[in-house]
């Protein structure tokens, strides 16, 4: 059985940071936005790239099993929740363990703060915040079935970090003749900041 | 270039409350209130105008939920997640304000009824001393339909002068136009929603991610399915980033490309001969003219390959469907009428207009950009797309006024024309509502003597513009969820704005203010409206059998269809999605090609001046900003301007990234923050226009506009980078100008303000 979850495609991601601003809305967390929308390398190019909690499936959320007070919970669902702000120390563990950067420490409240998936919304039968404003749906939500029969692209759920595999509950989308996405792998035949590949034919004269 | 930190950083808004900082109230303390209601409503901004719910607790609004409505299915850009912010925002203004010492004083605290009669004593005395025209109107886009209509009746019935004028005069007006001109009607032929359908989008011109940012999902439906997308953009913008193919033309020259690959479609044999000759006049003509424009003097002018520009006609012209959509960047041109025609020729050369899925549109930008230019507030139109200089036009804008048809004054002066009437002291007082001249208008040096000209000038906003700020009265008004109404947004889709919340303090809303006005100028009897749906009920008569007919459209009919398209001419009419599918709004029902040849830029780069200045939009910011800049979390993303410069040209005058630069033009200079990217062709620099004072793009921006249709070439200038400590230039430098005070079209007064033919002064024939 399919089970609804998010889409990350950065192809489409325009930078807008409209998840952020509608992830500040959210009842739960005013103010605060779990989602993070970087410049790739301006210097570079104009892409940019949301991050967002993967829930990580396999292994189960390497932030819960790093936490030493066990305040990260896990829902029947498998998404995987913020620091219980009653048992969170705020000792940084999860901060470090986190393959993909997510939770932050707020200093203030001394207490790990990320994404639930917008569990009060979700749970209803809604579409998390940032999916549900993201004008150009590089944030989607629904099934993996539905994704294949919409769009173009491979949706994949595992990245590989070297040796490590982790397979997470939110896809990131890749270009249709991807497959894997292999952190520090792809990076050999990348043109270097500056640099002008020598072959390409000038697009501007 | 990463932000992406451990920890919550108190500084960066975009991942902290920012209200401890003074920034707007967010109703976010009240956070675990439910809200007593929902109103279904639209966004301020953009012409997307995008279906939304405002979270409304104790008749306050405190924040927003996502609306399921057919164009924009629930999504929304930064700018509509925040947009509820404005209504308790504390720089609100909660009085009117006087300046009682004159100019030079300060503007104090005053009740309604002393602003309101030194306004109008001012008015009376004015008229009578210098006639009636002394006294204009400057009204804008950004605000309901019956607003609008009612300013253009405010001017003719209330004040009974000749110049009012709006600010999609610098927006769409070539546009307008163009398809005017083309087909007899101006509006964009289909919806959003058949983006999908087709197999091409060529976009000239417009940086739809940030600009339209909603629209991007449609356009990636459309490439789910297939389609190609070709981007024409001097920068490569996110819309850019991932087109199937982007030409980085030179700003300015678009028609080369777009004649370019006219003939070559011509010459593959990919015209559509049949729908050419039954739809079409005047063909030949366009044959004839685009016969020069070979890719490679394309290739000269536009600074794109060659191969380039045929691989773009190869996909566009094979296309089975295709869509051509345009904006300011080739509207904001001296020859943008030209560049707006070239594009239609070619999506007609290939029989597109009018078939499902394929087609030209014109991307309005100001929330109610559609609407603001039909419902009579243009210098030359009356309601319904009225022309005010054709007899029986004006007879049945008359009757519905209930005053004779002599009494409306003639065609006024355009927007960008009254800052010269202002300046010369011809225009003497103006009643500025919606606009902000002092940002929007190019060459702004000019605009601030022009303004400081006027005694009084009157200024309607919510908040401190700063144009208000130059103003001898300010009248607090309404945001846009503080009243109701309709709009018309990018498609012609008539969507209604819902009331959320009342104005704070002393504000009044808008339409109140105007009828006011009106009755104290003894007009009150033309402005018996008790509420806006009484001024929506007479603007559908009043438009009743124009061009842009509302008389089926009712606020009950809008709810129960999610918008109705006009003309929606009766009671059942169902309203008009898709135009032109069996004829062209001409008396003959055909459209029309235009010969177009390439005319160069008004100013180009020489030694002086060797760079190409563009200007253009940032997502988060709206217009003059004087709304978004206000908004924490808008703000915070982009709160001053910049210029982007190519790492080739930032060597060559020794710029590095993040520098403060000088940039100058042959009309000033200012100092702007450095970034260095590749994103850019070598020969241009971009500034985004959204700022004010210093930071205002306008400072350098050239003032030449179309000769007919008047709007401002801001997408193209002479400009030069220098590093700060450089010394300025003694004595004066050239740009090299292609139109000149000599050889310049002239500006207002002549006959009438658009430049017209014969044909089209005797009726609607364009």
């Amino acid at each position: 059985m399919s089970i609804d979850t998010l889409f990350v495609d950065p192809s489409r991601c325009i930078g807008c940071r409209a998840c952020e601003a509608a992830c500040r809305e959210c009842d739960s967390h005013k103010g605060e936005s779990m989602i993070m929308v970087d410049f790739i390398d301006r210097g570079l190019s104009v892409a940019t790239q949301p991050t967002v909690c993967m829930h990580c499936e396999s292994p189960v959320a390497p932030c819960a099993q790093v936490c030493p007070v066990l305040a990260i919970l896990i829902t029947p669902e498998g998404v995987v929740q913020q620091a219980d702000a009653s048992r969170c120390i705020a000792c940084r563990n999860c901060v470090y363990a986190c393959p993909f950067g997510v939770p932050k420490i707020d200093l203030s409240g001394r207490l790990m703060k990320k994404c639930n998936l917008c569990y009060d919304r979700t749970s209803q039968d809604l579409q998390p915040w940032c999916a549900q404003a993201c004008p150009t749906d590089a944030l989607w939500y629904g099934t993996y079935e539905q994704f294949t029969h919409e769009r173009n692209g491979a949706a994949v759920r595992q990245t590989d970090f070297g040796t490590q595999a982790v397979r997470t509950r939110v896809y990131h989308v890749l270009p249709a003749d991807g497959s894997r996405l292999q952190v520090g792998a792809n990076t050999d035949g990348a043109v270097r900041a500056g640099e002008v590949s020598q072959e390409e034919e000038p697009w501007v004269l | 270039m990463s932000v992406n930190k451990d920890t919550f950083d108190p500084d960066r808004d975009a991942n902290y409350d920012f209200q401890s900082a003074g920034k707007p109230e967010t109703g976010w303390a009240k956070s675990d209130q439910l809200p007593d209601s929902l109103v279904p409503t639209h966004c301020s901004f953009c012409g997307v105008q995008c279906g939304m719910y405002l979270r409304v607790s104790n008749g306050q609004v405190t924040g927003v939920e996502p609306r399921d409505y057919p164009h924009n299915r629930g999504a929304l850009c930064p700018k509509g997640v925040v947009a509820y912010q404005q209504v308790n925002h504390p720089d609100r203004l909660r009085y009117p304000l006087i300046r009682r010492g004159g100019k030079g004083g300060k503007l104090e605290r005053a009740s309604w009824d002393e602003a309101l009669d030194y306004i109008v004593s001012r008015w009376q005395a004015l008229q009578q001393q210098h006639g009636k025209d002394s006294v204009a109107v400057y009204s804008g886009s950004s605000m309901t339909n019956e607003k609008c209509y009612l300013m253009g009746k405010f001017a003719r019935v209330g004040l009974g002068t000749r110049h009012i004028d709006y600010n999609g005069r610098l927006c769409m007006s070539s546009a307008g136009v163009a398809y005017a001109k083309a087909f007899g009607l101006d509006r964009a032929p289909f919806p959003m929603t058949d983006i999908p359908e087709t197999n091409c989008i060529l976009i000239a011109g417009s940086n739809v991610a940030e600009c339209f940012p909603v629209m991007m999902q449609w356009l990636w439906r459309a490439r789910d399915n297939g389609a190609k997308l070709i981007v024409m953009d001097p920068r490569e913008t996110p819309t850019a980033r991932t087109a199937d193919l982007w030409l980085p033309l030179r700003p300015g020259t678009d028609v080369a490309i777009l004649n370019a690959m006219l003939r070559y479609v011509i010459a593959e044999g990919l015209t559509d001969e049949t729908y050419i000759a039954s739809r079409t006049r005047d063909w030949d003509k366009v044959k004839a003219a685009v016969e020069p424009y070979t890719p490679e003097l394309a290739e000269r002018i536009a600074g794109v390959p060659a191969k380039r520009i045929i691989a773009a006609a190869e996909i566009f012209g094979r296309a089975p469907r295709s869509m051509v959509m345009h904006a300011r960047g080739i509207e904001h041109s001296t020859h943008g009428v030209d560049n707006c025609l070239a594009c239609i020729n070619l999506s007609l050369a290939r029989g597109q207009v009018g078939k499902h899925g394929g087609g030209v549109m014109m991307i309005t930008g100001q929330g109610n950009g559609q609407g603001g230019r039909e419902v009579g507030q243009k210098a030359n139109q009356l309601p319904g797309y009225r022309h005010i200089d054709v007899l029986e036009e004006r007879q049945e804008v008359a009757e519905v006024w209930g005053i004779p048809e002599s009494e409306i004054p003639g065609e006024g002066a355009a927007a960008t024309e009254m800052v010269k009437l202002m300046a010369t002291g011809e225009i003497k007082s103006c009643l500025v509502i919606c606009s902000n001249l002092m940002v929007s208008l190019p060459d702004n040096a000019v605009v601030a003597r022009a303004l400081d000209n006027l005694d009084p000038l009157i200024v309607i906003d919510f908040f401190m513009s700063e144009t208000a700020e130059r103003a001898d009265v300010v009248l607090p008004g309404s945001v846009w969820c503080e009243d109701e109404g309709t709009t018309t947004n990018l498609e012609g889709r008539v969507v209604k704005i819902n009331r959320a919340a009342d104005p704070p303090g002393e504000g009044k809303r808008d339409w109140e203010i105007i009828c006011e006005l009106a009755r104290r100028l003894g007009r009150g009897q033309f402005f018996d409206f008790h509420s806006s749906r009484d001024i929506f009920d007479e603007l559908r008569r009043a438009s009743k059998g124009g061009v842009a007919d509302y008389a089926g459209i009712t606020w009950e009919k809008i709810d129960r269809q999610s918008g109705v398209f006009w003309p929606c001419k009766t009671a059942d009419d169902p309203g008009s999605p898709h135009l032109f599918t069996e004829r062209f709004a001409h008396k003959d029902g055909l459209a029309r090609f235009h010969p177009i040849v390439y005319t160069p830029a008004a100013e180009e780069p020489n030694e002086s001046f060797p760079l190409r200045l563009t200007t253009g939009r940032v997502v988060y910011h709206y217009l003059s900003g004087n709304q978004t800049r206000r908004l924490g979390f808008l703000n915070s993303q982009a709160p001053e301007p910049w210029v982007e410069i190519h790492p080739s040209a930032a060597k060559r005058f020794g710029i590095v990234h993040e520098d403060r630069v000088r940039v100058r033009t042959p009309r000033g200079h200012m100092e702007l923050k450095a970034i260095v990217v590749p994103t850019i062709r070598p020969d241009t620099i971009f500034v985004p226009f959204h700022y004010g004072h210093d930071g205002a793009v306008n400072q350098l921006t050239n003032p030449a506009v179309e000769p007919t249709v008047k709007i401002p070439e801001y997408k193209v200038c002479a400009a030069i980078v220098e590093r700060i400590d450089s010394p300025l230039p003694t004595g004066e430098q050239h740009a090299t100008e292609n139109l000149t005070s000599v050889n310049a079209p002239k500006m207002f007064p002549y006959t009438v303000g658009e430049t017209k033919g014969p044909a089209e002064t005797h009726g609607k024939e364009f």
